[in-house]
C-alpha cells in the first residue's frame, strides 16, 4: 500500500513539468493569445498595434558588418549588432523623427523626418548623417541625442565599432562633425552603449559611453584571434568606459579616471542614467555582457561610487543587454529592466527587473544612500523572452501603468539547424579556449536563437505583467535589437519603432481605446541643460496614483525614446499635479494640468514658478 | 583552583576528541561544500541564495521521511545533502520549483526504481535527467566556467583527485577523463572542430561535479575495480555518441543509460556465477549488505555519494 502510494506520487511528480508548462504557457509561443482583430484587441487590452512601415515610407533594411576573414567561421555572431534606432526631433518641428544605424562598410544611416501626415522622408544624406560608415572609420552601432551646447537643437553622438563621432546640429538644417581633438573622443573604440547626462549639474551635457570589444581590437584587421570574452559570465577583457565632461562649447574633457574610477573591463552593452538615490544627481546603470551589471552612484557630481554589490545587483553574472528605467509599481521609484538570454534547456539566465526594495530617501536634493534592489522579474512575469535585446517601458494602452516592449532573437539564417550545442560547448571552456575565436566551432550557416518574437507585457501597476504581443499585433519573428517608443502620429498613443539585425525597421502604429486618457510633458531647461536630460516628473492623479518618469539621454539597447514624457491616466482621470525636479535642483509644480495634450514646460528661473 | 579547572576543561576536550571518530561519509559532503563555497566566495556563482538551501532542504526532508516510512530508521543524511547541493549547483533556472521537483525525484528514485534490493540509477543523475527531459522550457544545465581563471579549476581538480584517491575511487575518474580525451579526439574526426574545442566542456565545473561525485557513486557502480573502469569508459563512449548528436546533456544522459545497464549486467553475471559455484562457498565480501539494506560493496560504503 505504502509502496503503491509512493509510486503514484513519483509518477505524479514526473508529470508535474507537463502540467506546469500547460498552466504557465512555458513555451515561447503559448504565453500569448493568438492574433486578435483590432477591435478585439482594443476591447480586451485597450490598444492595438498595426505595422505601418511600408506605408510610412520606412524602407530601411539593416546590413550587418563583414569583419576580418579570421572570423569568417563565426561571422554571424560576431557581426550580430548594429541595428540601432533613436527618436529625435532634430528640426524642432514638434514631431518625433527617427535616426537608424547601418553597419556594413559603405552603407548609409537614415534620418527619417516625420512629415506629420503619417509619412517619413529620409533626409540623412541632405543633412550629412548618411555617409558615416566609410572604410577605415568603422561602422555604426547606435546613436544618442542631446543638446550639448544648449542652442535649442539636438546634437548627435554616433557610436561605432570604430571612430565615434559627435555631430553638431546646425539649426535643424544640417550637421557638422565636431573635430575629434575638441570632442575628446578616442581614435578607436568598439562602443555599444552611450547616454548623455549632466553628472555635475552644471547645465552642460556630459557623455558616457562604454566599449564592447577592447579598444585595441580592429575587427577588420585583426592581429590575433584572441579577442573573445575570457569567460561567458566573468569576462573582464572588454572595452573600457568613457566619461566625457562637457564644457558646453563643443569641447569635452575625458574625466573617466577621476570621476568614474577604475576600469572594470566588462563588456558594456547598454547604459542609462537617472537619479536613483533621490539626491538630485544622475546615477549610472550599466548592463554588461558576459558579467554582472554595474551601478555607479553619483556622489554629488564629484565622483561616481561603484555600488553594484552594495545595491544587490552586482551578483549573478548574466548577459546584460539593456537598461530601461520604469516606475512599474507606481510608487514614485524607478526600477531597472535588464535583458539577458533565456534558451530553454540550454541557458536559462532570465531577465532582471531590479525593483528598489527599500525606500530610499526620495526627497529630491537630499542626501541618500545606496538603493537596495531585488530582482522581481520572475514574480512580476517579465523574466523569460528569448535571446533578449532592447526593451523600453511605456504606457501603451494609457491605463496608468507602464508596459514593457522587448525584442528578441540573436542570429537567424535560412538553415533550421541550431548552433546552440557548439556554442554551449565552447562557452563552458576555460579562458584559453573561449577567449580565442579560432577555437569557436564554425557556424556553417546555423542559427542561434534566431527569429524570435517580441514580447509586449502589459503592466497592471501592482506588480504583474501579462504578455500580449501576438494578440495586439506585434507578433513578428525576427532578430530584434533596438526598440524606441514615441507618439509619432501625435494621437496620444505611444507607437514603437523596432530595428532588426539584418532586417527591416518596423514601425508599429498604436491605436488606443479613446476612453483612456493621457498627458505628456515636453521639458526645456534653462539653468539645466536645454534638453532637460535628467529631469524627473512625478505625476499625481486620481487621488493617490503616482508615477515618476525621467528624461533620458539614451536608454534600452542602442536606442532612445522620445524626449517628451508620456503618462497614461486610465479612465475618468483627474490629474492633481505634476512635480518637476529639474537637473538644476529646481522644483516646479504644475497644478491640475489638462489631460489629452502635450504640455511644453520651460524651466522656471526659481523653484516653484509655474 | 584555576589550574585544576583548566586541566579539567582540557581533559574534557581531550575526551571529546577521543570520542570523535571521523566518519568517511563526511568526506564527499565536505568536498562538494568546499567547492560550492570556493566558487561562490570567489565568483558569486549562486544566482539565488534560495536555490541551494531549497534543493538541500527538500532532499534532506524527503530522505528522512522516506527512510522513516520505508526502512523504519532515521537515515544518515550525507547522501541526501550531496544530492541536494548537486541539484542546487547543476540545475540553472530562474525558478525555484525545479529545485524542489528535482530533489524530490532524486531522493524518491532511490525508493521507487529498485531491482533486487538495489536502486539502479544514480539518484541525482536520475533527477537531473528527468528534469532536463521533462522541463527543458524552464531549466538548463550548469555549462559555464566559474570565473575566468585557470587556477581555481586546477585546485579543484587536484583536491578532488586526492580526495577520491584516498577514497579509492580515483581510478574511475581517471578512466573516465582519459576516455573523454580519447573520444574527444575521435569526435574531431567527425565534427571538424579542433581538439581544444572538443575538450572545452571538461574544463568547466559541471564536469568536476560529474566526475568527482556522480560517476563515482558507490551504490550505483559495479563491484570490481576493473568493472568500474570499464563502465567509466563506456559512459564516455556513449557520451561521445550523444555529443555527435549534439546533445547538450550528453554526460548526464550517458550515465543515465550506461549506469543501470552495467548494474543489471553485473547482477546477471553474479547470479549466474553463484548458480555455478558450490552452495557451501562463502559469498564474496563485496556482497556484504549495506547499512541501509542495499546490496552495496562494503568497500564502497566509505563514500556514500549522490
Amino acid at each position: 500500500m505504502k509502496k503503491g502510494l509512493l509510486v503514484a506520487l513519483f509518477a505524479a511528480l514526473l508529470a508535474t513539468p507537463l502540467v506546469i508548462q500547460r498552466v504557465r504557457g512555458g513555451g515561447e509561443a503559448s504565453s500569448s493569445d493568438g492574433s486578435l482583430s483590432a477591435e478585439a484587441s482594443l476591447e480586451r487590452y485597450g490598444f492595438h498595434l498595426r505595422e505601418v512601415s511600408d506605408e510610412a515610407g520606412l524602407d530601411f533594411t539593416h546590413q550587418a558588418p563583414q569583419f576580418d576573414e579570421k572570423l569568417s567561421h563565426i561571422m554571424p555572431q560576431v557581426a550580430s549588432m548594429g541595428a540601432g534606432v533613436s527618436v529625435v526631433d532634430f528640426d524642432n518641428d514638434g514631431r518625433p523623427d527617427l535616426y537608424v544605424t547601418n553597419s556594413r562598410r559603405g552603407t548609409a544611416n537614415a534620418l527619417y523626418r516625420n512629415q506629420g501626415d503619417g509619412a517619413f522622408e529620409n533626409v540623412a544624406a541632405e543633412v550629412g548623417l548618411a555617409d558615416v560608415n566609410r572604410v577605415g572609420t568603422g561602422v555604426s552601432m547606435g546613436s544618442a541625442w542631446g543638446d550639448y551646447d544648449n542652442d535649442g537643437y539636438e546634437d548627435l553622438f554616433l557610436y561605432k565599432w570604430g571612430r565615434p563621432a559627435i555631430f553638431h546640429n546646425d539649426g535643424g538644417d544640417g550637421f557638422t562633425r565636431v573635430p575629434r581633438k575638441n570632442a575628446g573622443l578616442p581614435d578607436w573604440a568598439n562602443v555599444n552603449a552611450a547616454t548623455w547626462l549632466d553628472y555635475n549639474r552644471d547645465g552642460h551635457l556630459d557623455l558616457f559611453f562604454g566599449g564592447y570589444y577592447a579598444e585595441d581590437v580592429n575587427l577588420w584587421d585583426l592581429e590575433t584571434t584572441r579577442i573573445m570574452p575570457t569567460s561567458f559570465e566573468y569576462a573582464q577583457n572588454g572595452g573600457r568606459k568613457y566619461l566625457l565632461r562637457g564644457r558646453g562649447d563643443g569641447t569635452f574633457e575625458d574625466v573617466t579616471r577621476e570621476v568614474l574610477g577604475p576600469e572594470s573591463g566588462r563588456w558594456t552593452m547598454a547604459a542609462s542614467a537617472a537619479d536613483l538615490t533621490g539626491n538630485g544627481y544622475p546615477d549610472l546603470f550599466v548592463a554588461n555582457d558576459y558579467g554582472v551589471d554595474e551601478l555607479f552612484i553619483n556622489k554629488e557630481g564629484k565622483r561616481f561610487q561603484p555600488a553594484g554589490e552594495q545595491a544587490g545587483i552586482g551578483f549573478s553574472p548574466k548577459s546584460g543587454m539593456n537598461v530601461a528605467f520604469g516606475d512599474v509599481m507606481n510608487q514614485g521609484r524607478q526600477g531597472v529592466y535588464v535583458t539577458n538570454i533565456s534558451e530553454p534547456g540550454v541557458l536559462m539566465q532570465g531577465n532582471n527587473l531590479w525593483v528598489p526594495s527599500a525606500p530610499t530617501d526620495s526627497a529630491p536634493g537630499t542626501a541618500a544612500g545606496v538603493p537596495q534592489y531585488k530582482n522581481l522579474a520572475g514574480a512580476m512575469g517579465v523574466e523569460l523572452g528569448g535571446w533578449s535585446y532592447g526593451a523600453q517601458f511605456g504606457d501603451l494602452n494609457n491605463d496608468g501603468a507602464l508596459d514593457l516592449f522587448m525584442t528578441n532573437g540573436y542570429v537567424s539564417t535560412d538553415s533550421e539547424e541550431s548552433y546552440w550545442y557548439d556554442f554551449s560547448q565552447v562557452a563552458g571552456g576555460n579562458r584559453a579556449i573561449i577567449g580565442d575565436a579560432a577555437h569557436w566551432p564554425a557556424m556553417e550557416g546555423r542559427s542561434l536563437s534566431g527569429d524570435q518574437r517580441s514580447r509586449l507585457w502589459l503592466g497592471d501597476g501592482a506588480g504583474q505583467f501579462r504578455e500580449v504581443a501576438q494578440a495586439v499585433g506585434a507578433g513578428r519573428r525576427l532578430d530584434g535589437r533596438a526598440v524606441a517608443l514615441a507618439d509619432f502620429d501625435q494621437d496620444g498613443a505611444i507607437d514603437a519603432a523596432v530595428a532588426h539585425q539584418r532586417g527591416s525597421l518596423l514601425l508599429y502604429e498604436n491605436r488606443v481605446d479613446t476612453g483612456s486618457k493621457w498627458i505628456a510633458f515636453r521639458l526645456e531647461g534653462r539653468a539645466s541643460n536645454r534638453s532637460a536630460i535628467g529631469a524627473h516628473v512625478t505625476l499625481h492623479w486620481n487621488n493617490g496614483q503616482k508615477q515618476v518618469q525621467s528624461v533620458s539621454g539614451g536608454s534600452g539597447f542602442c536606442s532612445q525614446n522620445q524626449r517628451a514624457l508620456h503618462f497614461g491616466l486610465g479612465t475618468g482621470a483627474q490629474v492633481e499635479k505634476a512635480v518637476i525636479q529639474w537637473p538644476s535642483g529646481r522644483v516646479q509644480t504644475l497644478d491640475a494640468p489638462a489631460p489629452g495634450t502635450v504640455h511644453p514646460v520651460t524651466e522656471p528661473k526659481a523653484s516653484g514658478e509655474a | 583552583m584555576s589550574t585544576r579547572k583548566g586541566y579539567s576543561s582540557l581533559a574534557g576536550v581531550t575526551r571529546w576528541f577521543e570520542g570523535f571518530r571521523y566518519d568517511p561519509r563526511f568526506t564527499a559532503p565536505l568536498l562538494i561544500t568546499g567547492i560550492l563555497l570556493a566558487g561562490h566566495l570567489s565568483y558569486g556563482i549562486l544566482e539565488s541564495y534560495a536555490a541551494v538551501p531549497v534543493a538541500i532542504g527538500t532532499a534532506v526532508v524527503a530522505e528522512m521521511a522516506l527512510s522513516r516510512i520505508f526502512r523504519g530508521e532515521w537515515p544518515h543524511l550525507a547522501s541526501a545533502y550531496i544530492s541536494g547541493i548537486s541539484v542546487g549547483i547543476l540545475v540553472r533556472t530562474p525558478f525555484l520549483w525545479p529545485f524542489v521537483l528535482c530533489s524530490l525525484l532524486t531522493i524518491m528514485s532511490k525508493y521507487v526504481l529498485r531491482y533486487r534490493g538495489r536502486h539502479l540509477w544514480n539518484p541525482s543523475n536520475f533527477g537531473i535527467c528527468a528534469l532536463f527531459f521533462l522541463a527543458p522550457f524552464a531549466v538548463a544545465p550548469l555549462s559555464i566556467q566559474w570565473g575566468n581563471n585557470v587556477w581555481p579549476m586546477l585546485v579543484i581538480w587536484m583536491l578532488g583527485s586526492v580526495t577520491l584517491y584516498r577514497l579509492k575511487r580515483f581510478h574511475i575518474c581517471a578512466a573516465y577523463v582519459a576516455a573523454f580525451l580519447v573520444f574527444s579526439f575521435v569526435r574531431t574526426q567527425f565534427t571538424g572542430a579542433s581538439f581544444v574545442t572538443e575538450i572545452a566542456p571538461i574544463t568547466g565545473p559541471m564536469y568536476q561535479l560529474f566526475v568527482f561525485f556522480m560517476i563515482t557513486d558507490p551504490k550505483t557502480t559495479v563491484s570490481s575495480k576493473r568493472g568500474e573502469m570499464v563502465v567509466a569508459v563506456a559512459i564516455a563512449f556513449v557520451e561521445m555518441l550523444l555529443r555527435l548528436g549534439e546533445s547538450v546533456y550528453a554526460p548526464f544522459y550517458a550515465l543515465f543509460l550506461v549506469g543501470p545497464a552495467a548494474l543489471l549486467v553485473e547482477m546477471w553475471w553474479t547470479e549466474r556465477s553463484a548458480e555455478a559455484a558450490p552452495a557451501s562457498e562463502d559469498p564474496p565480501s563485496q556482497e556484504q549488505p549495506a547499512p541501509e539494506g542495499d546490496a552495496v560493496p562494503r568497500s564502497a560504503r566509505i563514500s556514500e555519494q549522490f
